[in-house]
């Protein structure tokens, strides 16, 4: 893989913002987001995430910065943009009382393209979904997976340059995850840039090439997972839980151990190089925790080092 | 499970794609409707076959049988109401799409957010609806005409003439009520206040079933500013040579079009507002 600087940049934002009358949903943020790449919107609930999603996708005017996709500004040339997004919103916007098939075909027709492009496509996009048995059942009639990967699915029908997927697995159980992240994996493959938001740090971890954690309208830190980690976090991570009402009293004495310590209300963390290491200290210090834990360490951590706030409240 | 294999935005043509989105929505909306086309052909042939049946028949032998004709023009009653009849008609037609289904796409189903999520621009949705509204509207109208002229309650000479004024006073009617719509956060009950304190009104005050010149000067103003009256007079004057003085003519469509003109440069505005927000 080339460096940075010598690949194509299909979104470039500079000082965005966006204020809805007092509120700032979005305060002056920069990012840019290289071709074929899977670029991450990390945050908790409110951080501007979706905010910034919109203005990307180019159905929300900003109220200040700059702006270029695909080198085209958005409030002169949002439809020219669009024409080459396939935009996925948190809310799927299906038509409910159109078939499933229908859903695809009107949405294909939106861009311009012709009965006979859309005819295969369709078959294309229903197997990729795993929707054939369900081409002519009405969307409403759909599980909420099922409705998630029909959303996708129109979302792919103009063979889009770019992806937008907001809240993507938000409300699937875990294996209707895992067979999402599978075929944005795919897409990613064959050049299709997606860009993603999530408050789940696993799924940023899998399936971003690169992200930027978000709070309140600001980013807070840029890079790929495993930078993030090393730069804010250490190695490995020991969880430890000792009661509610006796967690404080033993962060006092844990704070040497480590290199560094979060107490949370349910349990404390503890960083360090090696985590086996550190916990039998612990409990050679005659420190009996109820449970324990050693682990790598994480994006939430990351969040939490940033923030001082878990990433899902 | 197959792959998709495709390269990353090929198949659409930019040029193709920002064009013509107005149709496009309306192609779509269209698929809607026609799922329930039973209902709307039920409609919109029972309502003028019962108005007929009761006033063309009832009132309208009595009218003629007392010489009405003289005060009417010469005309038989039926031929007199017609293009009332059929301004309201068109007029309803419109409202179909231009309440609900408009709050609908904005609000309920907010169909219009996704279609704004394509290359189809807000411009572009209140035209495809207006487009929709246009066609119902139509589809009304034309029923109604069929009727009329089963009836033999007018000479198809008239047919066209009174199509052309009845949709003039549907586009004004529907640019406005549009307007009104995009402004909506929830229903609340207006359009259901609209259609009987508005449209009812404006419907009985028009000089529907007799000249307005008959009413007490201080209600002519409510004929004065109906689209229906506006259309009425136009009908009349081009399916049987009602007189009218030749500025009012002119008085006429330029209302029934500054009517259009002002609902939709409102209209506009909003969707872009509300779909960029």
């Amino acid at each position: 893989m080339s460096t940075n600087a010598a690949r194509e940049i299909v979104i470039r934002a500079k000082n965005l913002t966006k204020r809805y009358k007092d509120f700032v949903a979005v305060d002056g943020i920069n990012f840019e987001v290289y071709r074929g790449e899977s670029f991450g919107l990390l945050g908790p609930n409110g951080a501007g995430k979706s905010t910034t999603m919109k203005m990307i996708s180019s159905v929300s005017q900003r109220t200040d910065g700059e702006l270029t996709i695909l080198g085209k500004e958005p409030n002169q040339k949002g439809p020219e943009i669009r024409a080459h997004l396939g935009i996925v919103a948190q809310k799927d916007l299906l038509d409910r009382e159109l078939k499933v098939w229908e859903n695809l075909y009107v949405y294909g027709r939106y861009f311009g393209l012709s009965r006979k492009f859309l005819k295969p496509k369709i078959e294309e996009l229903l197997d990729f979904a795993q929707l054939q048995e369900k081409r002519n059942s009405k969307a409403d009639e759909l599980s909420g997976g099922m409705q998630r990967r029909l959303a996708i699915a129109r979302g792919l029908v103009n063979e889009p340059e770019i992806l937008m997927l907001d809240e993507p697995t938000t409300g699937l159980d875990p294996q209707a995850r895992h067979i999402l992240w599978d075929r944005l994996f795919r897409l990613k493959e064959q050049g299709v840039t997606l860009v993603i938001t999530t408050h789940y740090m696993d799924e940023a971890e899998q399936l971003c090439d690169r992200l930027v954690v978000m709070d309140k309208g600001q980013i807070m830190a840029e890079g790929s997972p495993q930078e993030l980690i090393k730069k804010y976090s250490s190695k490995e991570v020991v969880e430890v839980r000792f009661g509610t009402d006796k967690n404080e009293a033993a962060a006092k004495k844990l704070e040497s151990m480590g290199d560094r310590i979060e107490v949370l209300p349910d349990r404390i963390l503890i960083y360090t190089k090696h985590g086996e290491q550190l916990l039998s200290e612990i409990v050679e210090a005659g420190m009996n925790p109820i449970t324990s834990l050693v682990r790598r360490s994480s994006l939430e951590d990351v969040f939490l080092r940033l923030t001082g706030r878990t990433l899902i409240d | 499970m197959t792959d998709l294999n495709f390269v990353p935005g090929q198949a659409v043509d930019v040029n193709l794609a920002v064009r013509n989105g107005a149709w496009r929505v309306a192609e779509y909306r269209l698929r809607q409707v026609t799922k329930w086309w039973g209902s709307i052909v039920a409609f919109g042939l029972g309502n003028p076959i019962l108005f007929l049946l009761s006033v063309g028949l009832g009132v309208g032998s009595l009218v003629d049988a007392n010489n009405g004709a003289e005060a009417l023009g010469g005309v038989g009653y039926l031929q007199f109401v017609a293009p009332a009849l059929l301004a309201a008609a068109a007029i309803q037609g419109v409202m179909d799409e231009v309440t609900f289904p408009t709050m609908d796409g904005f609000v309920w189903d907010k169909a219009f957010f996704a279609i704004g999520a394509t290359s189809v621009s807000p411009k572009q949705i209140a035209n495809g609806v207006m487009i929709v509204a246009l066609l119902r509207g139509l589809f009304t109208t034309v029923l109604y005409l069929g009727i009329l002229l089963a009836f033999g309650a007018i000479p198809v000479a008239s047919v066209l003439p009174l199509l052309l004024t009845s949709m003039f006073a549907g586009w004004g009617w529907a640019s406005l009520m549009l307007a009104f719509t995009a402004r909506l956060e929830s229903d609340d009950g207006y359009f259901a206040i609209i259609s009987r304190f508005v449209v009812t009104p404006l419907f009985l005050f028009s000089g529907t079933f007799y000249p307005l010149e008959q009413m007490p000067i201080y209600l002519q103003p409510i004929g004065w500013v109906s689209p229906i009256w506006h259309s009425t007079e136009l009908g009349r004057f081009l399916s049987y040579g009602a007189e009218i003085e030749p500025i009012m003519f002119f008085v006429h469509f330029g209302y029934l079009a500054l009517m259009g003109v002002v609902g939709m440069s409102l209209a506009y505005p909003k969707f872009h507002q509300r779909l960029l927000k």
